[in-house]
This record gives structure tokens, C-alpha cells and sequence, in this order.
């Protein structure tokens, strides 16, 4: 494998990463909270009406509150970077679509949109990702984080099978 | 007590989110350099292959909460202070369910696509949009299902030395034990499975 670094020292680093946002922000990382907030704010822009109809919605968006000024849509924008800045020293940043030698590129492209879809939806119903649930959740000894991060596990290995294609 | 430093010396929203950009370079940086731009390296984790995803997570998630329960216990971190997610049982196993499953077909996670766009991987645009969609239908469909998503609620900081009244010391030194296990029995299975996928990861 092309220079990954050793997966115990990479997760080392992240978590000392996860601790100094702990010690500087006493909260978490975050990914899928980010991602909301790009939706209601694109929902704004349609009709702020729906949005202030829709107590979800008006949770991030509702009135004059702007979905975008928060902690979580700066980290992503950070995330963005500091992957940028990795996969340029390693001579990762190239086009290219990661599959098994038994699937096509386009299928990939489609199984990538659904499911996408479906991780978007469960992460809003479990409020947060592997990153705000699992990662953080984890890391904070939080009782429903660590049953959302069990069930990630097990939904992932109970489908594997079905979709081996794409990956082996 | 001097830490969570932001709520200690009530930090301004822009230097906090300063804050936040630098952090989030650090997640970006360290995904990355693991090879979780690469959906394939992700997904393998289920097929035993490529054990990287539970490594990488379960050594972060012990070196973090190891620090917490270290600052905490020197009086350096104010742990009352750091923010908890509330417990909700019944979203929390239906929404990771649907996430894993989400995870084997997509390929990814949030953060993981991120990455994944960042090094123009493809796919994970497609991912990304797909998961903007996904959570603009939960976000039109939640009145017709809200009570579901407070179903199950044990407690705002539900955690794991409540329920099992333990110490965090002895909970921390508990999940390190379980995490070198599955270390362990991570290595032995990528060694059982990986003997011919080995040449076809690239």
C-alpha cells in the first residue's frame, strides 16, 4: 500500500487531535452537522418560510439564524484542507474512483449516491456520524454513541455480503 | 481548571472558529494520511482485509479518552463543561444501522468523503451529494416522524460509568483492554483473509 501511515500512529494522531478539540472547545469533531447546515442554507435561499415551518429545519435555519456560523461548518472547511495538504506530500491528490476489479466505475458512481443517501439520513436520525458519534461520542463514554457506533458495525457487516462486487 | 479554554476565558465566535478550521486540518490531515480517501481501503474493514478503520478508530478513541480522564483527574479540563450527546436509544440503533448499511454500499463516511474530495477521488462526490440528499428527505420527512426521534431517551450525559457505576478510570482502562483485543484479533484476520487480496488493493 502507497505510504499510508501505520494505522495505530495515525489513530494516535487523530486522537490527540480529538483531545485539544476537547481541551480548546470542549466539544467534539464533527462531519454530517456540517453537511445539514450546507442543506438549510440552501433551503433558506428557496423559501424561509418552509424552513421556519419545519421545527428541524428551524433549529439550524429558523428566522435570522444563519445555519453556516458554526463551529462544526468551519472544522469541515479545515477537514478539506488538512486532506488536501496529506494527499499532495503523498501523491494521492490525482483523479481516480476506488472500486473492486469486478465493478465498473459508473456503478460505482450510482452505489456512491445511494449510499450516501442513506448514511445522510441515518446520521440526522442518529445525530451524528462516526466522526460526531462514533469518534467523539466514543472518546466521552456516552452510552447511545457507542450503541450507534455497535450498529454502524453491524449494519455494515450484515449487508457486506450483498455487495462484495463492488469491493473484493 | 483551565480548560475547556474557549468556555474558560469566553472566547470570541471568531476566534473559536479560527480554532475550529485548525482542528478540523489536523482530522483532515490524519484521515488522509490513513487512506481513508480511498473508499475501497474503507470498505475492505467489512470483508476483513483491511482492518485499518477499526484500528485507526479504536487507538483514537482510547488516546482521547485516556487524555480526558487524565486532564480531568489533574483538575486541568472541566469535563462538565465539554459538551455530551444525549442518549436517544431507538434513533441511535435505527440511524447507525442505517448508516453501516449506508457505509457498504457508498463506500464512505462524511468525513471520509471529505477527504475523499479533497484528493478528487471520484466517487466521493457522488457520495457527498448523495448524502445532501439524503438529508434533505430527513429533514422534509421529520414531521411525520418526530416522536421516533426522541424514542428511547436514557439521559442528556448518559454515559458509560452511569450505567455501569463505574469509575471513568476503570471504564478508560476497560475499553484500552478490549481495544489491544481486538488489535490483536484485528492482525489475525487480515492475515487469514488478506493472503489474495494483497496484490489487488492499489
Amino acid at each position: 500500500m502507497k505510504g499510508y501511515m501505520n494505522p495505530y500512529l495515525a489513530g494516535v494522531g487523530l486522537g490527540v487531535v480529538l483531545l485539544a478539540s476537547f481541551v480548546i472547545a470542549g466539544r467534539g469533531l464533527g462531519a454530517s452537522g456540517a453537511m445539514m447546515r450546507c442543506v438549510v442554507s440552501l433551503q433558506k435561499v428557496v423559501s424561509q418560510e418552509h424552513v421556519d415551518r419545519n421545527p428541524y429545519l428551524a433549529k439550524y435555519g429558523g428566522g435570522e439564524r444563519n445555519p453556516l456560523e458554526n463551529w462544526l461548518v468551519f472544522e469541515l472547511l479545515g477537514v478539506l484542507v488538512g486532506g488536501f495538504l496529506s494527499g499532495v506530500i503523498a501523491g494521492r491528490f490525482k483523479r481516480e474512483t476506488n472500486h473492486g476489479p469486478r465493478f465498473t466505475k459508473a456503478k460505482r458512481w450510482l452505489f456512491a449516491f445511494l449510499g450516501g443517501g442513506l448514511f445522510g439520513f441515518g446520521a440526522r436520525l442518529a445525530r451524528g456520524c462516526t466522526s460526531g458519534q462514533a469518534l467523539t461520542g466514543g472518546a466521552t463514554m456516552v452510552v447511545g454513541s457507542w450503541i450507534t457506533m455497535l450498529a454502524i458495525f453491524a449494519g455494515g457487516y450484515m449487508m457486506a455480503y450483498f455487495f462484495r462486487k463492488q469491493w473484493i | 481548571m483551565w480548560a475547556p479554554v474557549s468556555k474558560i476565558f469566553s472566547w470570541s465566535s471568531s476566534s473559536l472558529y479560527l480554532w475550529a478550521f485548525l482542528i478540523g486540518i489536523g482530522f483532515g490531515f490524519f484521515l488522509e494520511r490513513a487512506g481513508f480517501g480511498n473508499a475501497r481501503k474503507l470498505a475492505l474493514q467489512f470483508y476483513f482485509r483491511d482492518m485499518s478503520v477499526l484500528k485507526v478508530m479504536f487507538t483514537a478513541i482510547v488516546t482521547a479518552m485516556i487524555g480526558l480522564v487524565y486532564l480531568s483527574y489533574l483538575g486541568i479540563l472541566d469535563m462538565d463543561r465539554v459538551y455530551l450527546n444525549p442518549t436517544y436509544v431507538w434513533p441511535a440503533l435505527v440511524g447507525g444501522w442505517i448508516m453501516g448499511v449506508g457505509f457498504i454500499i457508498g463506500g464512505y463516511c462524511p468525513g471520509t468523503a471529505g477527504v475523499g474530495m479533497a484528493t478528487l477521488k471520484e466517487d466521493s462526490f457522488f457520495y457527498l451529494f448523495g448524502a445532501l440528499v439524503g438529508m434533505l428527505i430527513y429533514g422534509e420527512l421529520y414531521p411525520y416522524f418526530e416522536s421516533f426521534t426522541t424514542s428511547g431517551f436514557w439521559g442528556k450525559r448518559y454515559t458509560l460509568e452511569k450505567w455501569l457505576y463505574l469509575s471513568p478510570k476503570v471504564i478508560a482502562f476497560a475499553v484500552l483492554v478490549v481495544a489491544l483485543l481486538a488489535f490483536w484479533a484485528a492482525e489475525w484476520a487480515e492475515k487469514k483473509f488478506q493472503s489474495d487480496a494483497e496484490k489487488d488493493v492499489g
